[in-house]
This record gives structure tokens, C-alpha cells and sequence, in this order.
């Protein structure tokens, strides 16, 4: 490096990431089929990997550098790949069902992120200013994860919704400076593991009704109190 | 002495989990399974006689040495109880063997998550180890494989992640909180740093992080408004399954909140923790003693008793002093005991009668005398009626509320009236089970008694004397707890 980046322009290329991440968890919302959500959140991992490159290189954290590799190969390469053949070989690239519309689930999303910098900000004004909008930030994707599982109905967008959570958390992760690698090794496991498991339930789900709806599931509860 | 005793709570349940998903016969399978749950057992007791130095990945001391042991001896009777459990679902057909190969590796990696979760010294490797605890209880849930059991898994897995990853968030937020005071790197996780170093942390960045953790982890306890998967999870696995569930891994769960709880109460700036999990606590006591009346499956009525038990726990925590802890910490010992001797027998009792509907099971004192009456012991101790330990500990409870000054008495009256309405549940129900003509299914029954009188036993004789070590430990205890 010939010269020292201005920390202004680190700040700026952090929140830029950041907030593309947030913006990218909006564009799911809207998405109503399912190869389409799932190259968005294809793209949120590209962003995430981005996010998590630009702290380590900001912060010299070179362990950082391993999360974000596995951000992109598992997240931006090795699900959505498998995703997309599960949802080809199940026959299911067709509209999404949505428990709200989309004009509301957006105005909640858009909610969700104002709350989320309202309550980050003002708590998290004394501590370091790389971490302190990269958290408010990542508060506002793992909210938008969870409401993307409370208004899917179809069990791949939740197991999206959920995934992207996880986006939101590691970023959380990267931005807390010198994180222990313990953690952040092992939520990138966690997820993998939580993606087998998904993946024997749909199977298993699949076997039992033919479709990955989970009102299907909700049927079977009648009768049961 | 003491390395080989956390080797043994630590690396049985893991070498164990390794060695049951390759073993070829669920017979023998059943007895690897309960040997291991042994060795592990002697770890425990070796850890109560000689105790490790703390380092940065392991810490023992008299917190988590109580719920070490609870853990572990309740793992072992469970086992017990499996193995004779699953005999009977194998000759009806309900478990595979190739179902049952999954099922004993993935009870060993509970075993192994939850050990590992209680002497983890970092809040990181808490985390992961209680998530991994939750995905294998995810597996065993849903393995009948029945649209309800996947159903049930399903919801316990997207209920029990969201709290994971709120857990997670929280736990991001006290390293953020301790990294201008800790410094950077591994000592920003490690409780036993933080906890002499807690004072200094911003108050703000702590109290949030303890509302995350707090829902986190309370999701995992089953607290109210997070409890939605708990009857689930509980009705449609196996029943050996309910039995941990209920008696250990909400536990677990409590005891991250616990240490949580700790390091708040030593900040002089954040916010009192107690508030929180006493309206909580009252809730989850309040809502379940109601929903009790209208159940209809033997397995989920008792899950709301676990949820009312939790509540009362989360409560006596809350309103904190060496009374209450005391009263909170021998409450949870006496609920995890009596709670599993009661799903031990409900576990016969179902597969006796084919179904976990109450409507159908009736009279059972007639037809299977000895499992009938020991779960009418069973439920009225955990009813809360003397000479149980149950009684004594809630007992202690309603005195030590009604000790604090007047505001907070006050806080009495629901509790007791919360208690009341459980106990008129129960025996409700109870006299329909019990009592009056016996319904279809009269077969006798091969049960494994051993685990179910050794609870019961206990239970009483800790309701009639507690030996006096014990009752000292446990008021050191309490008053770590503040």
C-alpha cells in the first residue's frame, strides 16, 4: 500500500457492503419464485464474503479472510446449486405462497430496519465506529431473515430465510474486532449442519406428502389440541 | 485425577455417539448406550470429589457441578428406561433398526452437547455446543417419521433456531461490551475473565445483549411467549426423548441464562435481571396451569407441566435472595427427577394402551397396578403435594416471595394461584388415568421399574430429609446466584 486509506474511505466501503446486504435482504421479500430467491440470496452471500474480505483487510484480521471464503464457496456456490436442483427435481419453481403480501411484508421489512437502527445506534455509540453501523446493519438482515420465515409458507424460503439470518450473523461476527476464529468457524458449521438436517426433513417430507408446502403439514393437525 | 474425569464427560458421549452409529445390533446397542451414560456419570463424580483448575475452555465450580451431576445421573436412568422402551417399539414396529442406530448416536451427541455446554468456560463454545444439543433432539423428534412428528420437528427446529441465532446475537454483544475493557481475542469470551471484569462494561451494549440472550436461551427453556414448540417436540418423539427434553436440556438452558444473569447483576449501571425473568416466569406458570385443563394427550399434558415448571424456576431466579435461589435450584433438581419418573411410566403406559389419547386410558390402577399407582406418585408430587420434594421447594418459594417487602409480596398471589390451578389440573386429569373402569389394553406390561422407583425415591426422600452437605452446598450455591 503506497499510502494510508483515509479511515473515512474505510468506513465508507464497510457500510456500503453492509448496507448492500440489507438492501439485498429487502429484494428477497419481493421475490415470488424460487429460483429467483434463490440467486438473491446467492448474490447476499457475494456481498456477504465482500463484507466479511473488507473488515479483515481493514481491521488486519487474516483469519477473517477464511470466513469469507467459506461464505462464498458454501453460501454463494455450493447451496444455491443444490437448491436449485432440489427445487427443478421437486417441481416447485412456481409462484411462492406468501402468508402476507408483498406490499406489507416490504413496509415491515422497511420498519424492521429502522428499528433495528434505532436500537443498535445510541447503545452502541461509544464502541468502535467500524463495528457500531456494520452491527445496526446486521440486526436489520437477521430481522428480515426471520420475517422472511414468518411470511414464507414454502419450507425452501424458509430454510432461505433462515439461512440468511445467518448471513447477518456472521456479519455481526466479522465486525466485532478480534472475535475469537472459534466462533466464526463454527456458525459456518452450524449452518452447514443445519443444512443437512433441512435437507433429510424435505426428503422426508417429500416421501410423506409430495409437496414442501408446510401447510400441508398444518392439516394433520386437526383434532389435536 | 481430575483431567481424567472431564475426559470422561466429555469424550465418552463423543467417542460413544461415533461408536452407536456404526454398531451393528440395537440389542447390545441399547447397552453401549448405557454404559456410556455410566462412564460418563463417574466423570461427574469424580469432578463433585477433585475439581479442575478453570482454564479458558473449561470451568467447574459449584453452579454447574449441580447441574453436571442432575444431568448426567438423569441421562443414565433415562438410557435404562430406552432400552427397554425401545424393545417394545421395535416389536410393534415403529422404530427400524437403522432408525435406532441414529437414535443412540444422536441421544451420546445430546449427552455430549449438554456436558459440554455446563463446564464450557467460553460463552462461544456454550453456543455452539447448546445448538448442537438442539439440532440432535431436531432428529430425534422427527423420527417415527409420522406427518405429525415431522410436523413437530420442524416447528422445534425453526422455533429453537430463531432463539439459537438471537442467543448468538446477544452473545456478539457482550464480546462488543467486554472488548474496550477485556481487549481483543479469546479473553472477551471467557466467562471467568469477564466476570472480574464486568463493571467497567457499557451498560447499554449489556442489557440489550441480555434481552437477546434472554429470548434466545428462554426459547430453549420453554418461557412464555416462546414456548409454542415445546408440547410439540414433546408429544410426538420418543418418549425417552420427552424425558430429557423436560428434565435436562431445558435446564441446560437456563443455567446460559443463569451465568448471564450473573455477570448483569455485577454491573452496577445495566438493568436489574431479575424483573425480566420473574414476569416471565409468572407468565409461562399462569398460561400453561391454564392451557392444563384442556389437554387431550397424555404426553402434551405433561409438557405443560414442564413449561408451568420452568416458569416457577425462571421466577424464583428472578426474585433472587439465598432463600429463593435455594428454593429455584432444589425445584429444578426435584422437577427433573420426578418429571422423568413421570414420562418413564407414561411411556409404558402409552405403548401398553396404543395411544396417547387421555379419553382412552382409564383405570389404570386396575389394570397395571404397580406402573398405575407409581404415576399417581408420580404426578401428585409433581402436583406439588407433600411429602415430595416438589412441595418442599415450593413451599420455600411462596414463603421467600412473601418475605420481600410490599411491593413485590404482592407478587405472591399469582404465584399461588397459578400453583393451585396447575394442581387441580393434574389431579383432574390423574383421577381419569387412574381410577374407574379400565379401557382396552389390558396386557401386562414389560417395564424397567429400576429407573422410575429410583427417581420416585428420591424425590420423596429429598421431600422428607435432605442431608445436611447438601443443604449447605446448595445455600452456597444460592448465594453465588445473588
Amino acid at each position: 500500500m503506497p499510502q494510508p486509506m483515509s479511515p473515512h474511505f474505510v468506513f465508507d466501503i464497510a457500510h456500503l457492503l453492509a448496507g448492500a446486504m440489507v438492501l439485498i435482504s429487502l429484494m428477497m421479500l419481493y421475490q415470488d419464485r424460487l429460483p429467483a430467491l434463490i440467486k438473491v440470496f446467492a448474490l447476499q452471500a457475494v456481498a456477504l464474503a465482500a463484507s466479511v474480505a473488507w473488515q479483515a483487510y481493514a481491521h488486519d484480521a487474516p483469519h477473517l479472510y477464511v470466513t469469507a471464503g467459506i461464505a462464498i464457496l458454501f453460501k454463494g456456490l455450493v447451496i444455491p446449486v443444490a437448491l436449485h436442483r432440489m427445487v427443478a427435481r421437486l417441481g416447485i419453481h412456481r409462484q411462492v405462497e406468501t402468508a402476507l403480501a408483498t406490499g406489507p411484508t416490504m413496509l415491515a421489512g422497511i420498519g424492521l430496519v429502522g428499528l433495528s437502527l434505532v436500537v443498535m445506534l445510541p447503545v452502541t455509540a461509544t464502541s468502535d465506529p467500524l463495528a457500531r453501523e456494520d452491527l445496526a446493519f446486521a440486526l436489520s438482515v437477521v430481522l428480515l431473515g426471520f420475517l422472511m420465515m414468518v411470511t414464507r409458507r414454502n419450507a425452501v424460503s424458509q430454510i432461505i430465510g433462515f439461512m440468511s439470518m445467518e448471513n447477518g450473523l456472521i456479519l455481526a461476527a466479522a465486525g466485532a474486532k478480534g472475535m475469537p476464529l472459534v466462533v466464526e468457524i463454527s456458525v459456518a458449521f452450524s449452518v452447514l449442519i443445519a443444512f443437512i438436517i433441512l435437507g433429510v426433513f424435505l426428503f422426508r417430507i417429500r416421501e410423506r406428502f409430495d409437496t414442501v408446502d408446510v401447510d400441508a403439514l398444518d392439516r394433520f393437525r386437526g383434532g389435536r389440541a | 485425577m481430575s483431567l481424567p474425569s472431564i475426559l470422561l464427560l466429555l469424550a465418552t458421549p463423543a467417542l460413544a455417539a461415533a461408536l452407536l452409529a456404526l454398531w451393528p445390533s440395537w440389542r447390545s446397542g441399547a447397552w453401549v448406550n448405557v454404559l456410556a451414560c455410566t462412564l460418563a456419570f463417574a466423570g461427574a463424580l469424580g469432578l463433585v470429589v477433585h475439581r479442575p483448575d478453570s482454564g479458558p475452555y473449561i470451568l467447574v465450580d459449584d453452579l454447574n457441578i449441580v447441574f453436571i451431576v442432575l444431568n448426567t445421573f438423569v441421562a443414565l436412568t433415562t438410557a435404562v428406561f430406552s432400552a427397554t422402551y425401545i424393545a417394545h417399539e421395535v416389536e410393534t414396529g415403529r422404530m427400524t433398526p437403522a432408525n435406532l442406530r441414529v437414535y443412540h448416536a444422536m441421544y451420546q451427541v445430546l449427552l455430549f452437547g449438554m456436558n459440554m455446554a455446563l463446564v464450557s468456560n467460553n460463552l462461544g463454545v456454550m453456543w455452539v455446543s447448546i445448538e448442537g444439543a438442539t439440532l440432535s433432539t431436531v432428529l430425534m423428534v422427527g423420527l417415527y417419521r409420522t406427518p405429525e412428528a415431522i410436523e413437530a420437528a420442524w416447528k422445534y427446529f425453526m422455533l429453537g433456531s430463531v432463539g439459537i441465532a438471537m442467543a448468538l446475537f446477544g452473545t456478539i454483544l457482550v464480546y462488543m461490551a467486554a472488548q474496550p475493557v477485556v481487549g481483543e481475542g479469546q479473553d472477551g469470551m471467557v466467562w471467568s475473565v469477564l466476570v472480574t471484569r464486568v463493571q467497567a462494561f457499557d451498560p447499554a451494549l449489556l442489557n440489550l445483549a441480555f434481552v437477546f440472550l434472554l429470548l434466545g436461551y428462554g426459547t430453549k427453556v420453554g418461557l412464555f411467549p416462546l414456548n409454542a414448540w415445546l408440547p410439540d417436540a414433546h408429544a410426538e418423539g420418543p418418549t425417552p426423548i420427552s424425558a430429557v427434553l423436560s428434565g435436562l436440556l431445558l435446564n441446560v438452558a437456563l443455567y446460559a441464562v443463569l451465568r448471564f444473569k450473573l455477570l448483569l447483576a455485577l454491573n452496577p449501571g445495566a438493568l436489574a435481571p431479575g424483573p425480566l425473568l420473574m414476569g416471565m416466569g409468572l407468565a409461562s406458570l399462569l398460561l400453561a396451569g391454564v392451557m392444563l385443563y384442556r389437554r387431550r394427550d397424555i404426553k402434551r399434558l405433561f409438557a405443560y407441566s414442564s413449561i408451568e415448571h420452568m416458569g416457577l424456576i425462571a421466577f424464583a431466579f428472578g426474585i433472587g435472595g439465598p432463600l429463593a435461589n435455594f428454593a429455584g435450584l432444589l425445584h429444578m433438581v426435584m422437577h427433573s427427577l420426578t418429571k422423568s419418573a413421570i414420562f418413564f411410566a407414561v411411556g409404558h403406559v402409552a405403548q401398553v394402551k396404543g395411544t396417547q389419547k387421555l379419553s382412552e386410558i382409564r383405570g389404570l390402577t386396575t389394570s397395571h397396578p404397580a406402573l398405575g399407582w407409581a404415576l399417581v406418585i408420580g404426578v401428585l408430587a409433581i402436583a406439588g403435594l407433600p411429602p415430595g420434594g416438589v412441595f418442599m421447594s415450593e413451599f420455600l418459594l411462596v414463603t421467600s416471595t412473601f418475605a420481600k417487602p410490599f411491593p413485590l409480596m404482592l407478587l405472591a398471589l399469582p404465584l399461588v394461584a397459578g400453583l393451585l390451578i396447575a394442581f387441580g389440573a393434574l389431579v383432574l386429569k390423574l383421577s381419569g388415568i387412574a381410577f374407574g373402569e379400565p379401557t382396552p389394553g389390558t396386557a401386562p406390561v414389560k417395564a424397567s421399574y429400576g429407573p422410575l422407583v429410583v427417581h420416585l425415591a428420591l424425590v420423596l426422600a429429598a421431600g422428607l430429609y435432605l442431608p445436611a452437605p447438601l443443604v449447605a452446598w446448595f445455600q452456597h450455591v444460592a448465594k453465588l446466584l445473588g
